[in-house]
């Protein structure tokens, strides 16, 4: 648990419908500084829904997000954004630019910052998740494992006050989950303050301060690892941990 | 102005003949052809997209006479547009036949299939929705393509606009006339395309087309 | 005459035509990029006010023959006291053609690039219209050299059309020539040679940029 219990994000009864399909119904959650939470459930639950909300990628219909105190509305959005790191399911590199220009771009173009500050910056971004070798190969050029890392790490560049992690490993083979995931462990060690939707049952449990079950649009029970895995207050939470168990495997870590 | 646009009609209807009639052989034989038949071809091909119309055009209606050979002004221009038009209209075909050649014959072959139930129930369904879209889009390029007979001094739509145009001296609106009509008759054709593909659409089925 | 010898007469005219027709060709070919840029821009992203004039602007363009617009501008203004030069003619006629034509491949090429390069470049904080510049424009743009090229070497044909609307680029420097010897297939068949070379030299010119250019993921495919 962090020391400070400053709060990072704070969202307020959120609800967004795609047409008829109402897939948030009224969620609220908070963030501390250096928290780590992991949102679990069913796919189609809306936990993309939600993190896409928070950036308003996706713009909610209703309700309230506060990021370190200030309300997120659509006139300050690039800026909160920018605050506001964002790691996709399918990583998202810009296939233009190689791994260093990806992660400098939004340093030069959106931060306006110096080129030879940047340079540095990214180089030491992407020598965070370990690819300063990889540095000018194309995102053609990189394995998925690697594509994501670079996708941290231009988010990290950002220095934001929070990362949203969308599914990070889903578009991953077997064997290139672990090196994601070992970087995204070496970020909470660090504190940064993460929100994390994944499947990866290892990394919620031994890595998240806190677990949210989420199915049809609301929060169905969040808590510490240890109690919804040994101890859930529902048993809707515990046949779906049981399942996706069943399916993912324990995680040794 | 009808007069006119009825010549152009004409005009495309018979370079498209010409050029299909002329396609068909070139694409077999570039891809079924010996190896120096093929390369011939090749050079045909890149010779005649090479050179502008209006080139090939003057070639045959103002060069082939010091050569003895002799065209009336529709019939040249026939003749030029529809060898350009069989030029591109050989790599519609050769697509359509080299994209479903080989696997799909032989695994209609080995449903029990004889070899004209493989071509006509497998084969054919697949090569027209390939070659129809680039033929309809072809038809168009070939229809603007031979406003060039005007220098020719086939009477077709635009040279008949200038003809109301020396009676009249009203330029403008009669070029945006003309305009006008081939804008329709392209439009026609890109609808009914469209139409088509819409009807006929099966995903992963089509080949890339020239423009212009 | 023979045709050698016709070659070296004709020459000093041909290749005073050659260079207007490559004059013509190469300014009304970044003119009409340039335009092309905003017409594909304004098409995809632009408010339906945008939009829809476009639509029926680049319609209009691709449904008519060039020919049939050098002459609206050539024969169709001066009554209005708009007098154009055929030089001018050919240049605003070639860029408005060719902007409608790159238009479309651009447009082509934008929507083929993935969806939510768009969304990524927002969660960094641009917005829209920095995440079209910065992201979408530089991949659409290596994207559509192919077509462009193609449209270059379409454009360099077309401009023999210029010779109509009395500009004196190759094909009305090969006339004059052939009027004065009356060896028009010789001229002719030399003409055609100039074009040949011509569309060979750039097409291998392009080819060779292509490479220079190539960036992993980026290939290519003609």
């Amino acid at each position: 648990m962090s020391e400070e219990k400053k709060t990072i994000l704070k969202i307020e009864d959120l609800h967004k419908s795609f047409g008829d399909n109402e897939v948030l119904k009224g969620v609220s959650l908070s963030l501390n500084k250096g928290e780590n939470k992991v949102i679990i459930g069913p796919s189609g639950t809306g936990k993309s829904t939600l993190l896409n909300n928070v950036n308003r990628l996706v713009p909610p219909d209703r309700g309230r997000i506060y990021l370190d105190g200030e309300e997120i509305t659509s006139q300050n959005i690039n800026k909160m954004r920018q605050e506001i790191g964002f790691v996709f399911q399918d990583f998202g590199l810009f296939n233009h630019l190689t791994a260093l220009g990806n992660v400098k771009v939004g340093l030069t173009k959106v931060k306006k910052m110096d080129k030879q500050d940047a340079q540095d910056l990214a180089m030491e971004e992407l020598r965070r998740v370990g690819l300063e070798e990889s540095a000018e190969q194309y995102p053609a050029e990189l394995s998925g494992g690697q594509k994501q890392r670079v996708g941290i790490a231009r988010a990290l560049a950002m220095q934001p006050k929070l990362i949203l992690f969308d599914e990070p490993t889903s578009a991953l083979d077997p064997e290139l989950i672990g090196e994601v995931l070992n970087v995204m462990k070496n970020l909470a060690k660090e504190g940064m303050t993460m929100l994390v939707v994944t499947h990866e049952m290892g990394f919620a449990r031994t890595v998240s301060d806190e677990i949210i079950f989420m199915e049809n649009g609301y929060i169905v029970e969040q808590g510490p690892p240890k109690q919804l895995f040994n101890n859930p207050d529902t048993e809707r939470t515990r046949e779906f941990l049981f399942k996706l168990t069943e399916l993912y495997g324990e995680g040794d870590e | 102005m009808l007069g006119g646009a009825l010549v152009t009609i004409r005009l495309t209807f018979f370079s498209l003949l010409l050029g299909l009639a002329l396609a068909i052989p070139i694409a077999f034989l570039q891809i079924y052809g010996p190896k120096v038949v093929r390369r011939f071809i090749s050079v045909y091909e890149r010779v005649v997209r090479s050179i502008p119309l209006l080139v090939i055009l003057f070639l045959i209606f103002y060069g082939f006479p010091r050569a003895g050979i002799n065209f009336p002004a529709f019939a040249a221009a026939v003749l030029g547009i529809g060898i350009r038009s069989s030029a591109y209209q050989s790599q519609i075909f050769k697509g359509a036949i080299q994209s479903i050649s080989g696997s799909q014959m032989k695994a209609a072959l080995s449903l029990g299939m004889t070899s004209l139930q493989s071509f006509k129930n497998i084969i054919l369904p697949q090569s027209i929705r390939i070659a129809i879209p680039p033929m309809a889009n072809e038809s168009a390029i070939v229809l603007k393509d031979t406003s060039l007979a005007y220098a020719l001094g086939v009477i077709e739509l635009l040279r008949q606009g200038g003809y109301i145009i020396s009676t009249t001296y009203r330029p403008l609106p009669i070029y945006l006339a003309v305009a006008g009509v081939y804008l329709v008759m392209t439009l026609t054709i890109n609808i009914t395309l469209n139409k088509f593909e819409k009807r006929l659409k099966i995903p992963g089925i089509g080949i890339e087309e020239r423009v212009r | 005459m023979e045709i050698f010898d016709l070659f070296i007469e004709a020459w000093p005219l041909l290749f005073k035509g050659v260079q207007l027709t490559l004059l013509l060709t190469v300014i009304s070919i970044i003119a009409g990029t340039t335009i092309a840029i905003f017409l594909a821009l304004g098409k995809t992203y632009g408010p339906k006010y945008v939009k829809w004039p476009i639509v029926v602007f680049i319609e209009i363009i691709r449904g008519t023959p060039l020919l049939a617009q050098l002459f609206i501008l050539y024969f169709g203004l001066p009554p209005y006291g708009l007098n154009l030069s055929g030089f001018t003619v050919a240049f605003i006629g070639f860029t408005v053609n060719c902007s409608a034509y790159t238009a479309e491949y651009l447009r082509g090429s934008i929507m083929s690039i993935e969806s939510n390069q768009l969304r990524v470049a927002q969660s960094l904080g641009m917005t829209k219209w920095q995440g079209i510049f910065n992201v979408i424009l530089p991949q659409a743009l290596r994207r559509v050299v192919p077509s462009w090229t193609n449209e270059f070497i379409y454009l360099l044909k077309y401009t023999s059309l210029a010779y109509m609307i009395g500009t004196h680029e190759l094909m009305t420097q090969a006339k004059f020539f052939a009027s004065r010897n009356y060896e028009f297939f010789k001229v002719y068949l030399i003409v055609a040679l100039f074009y040949l070379v011509l569309v060979v030299f750039f097409t291998n010119i392009f080819s060779w940029v292509e490479r220079q250019f190539k960036i992993p993921g980026f290939e290519f495919e003609h």
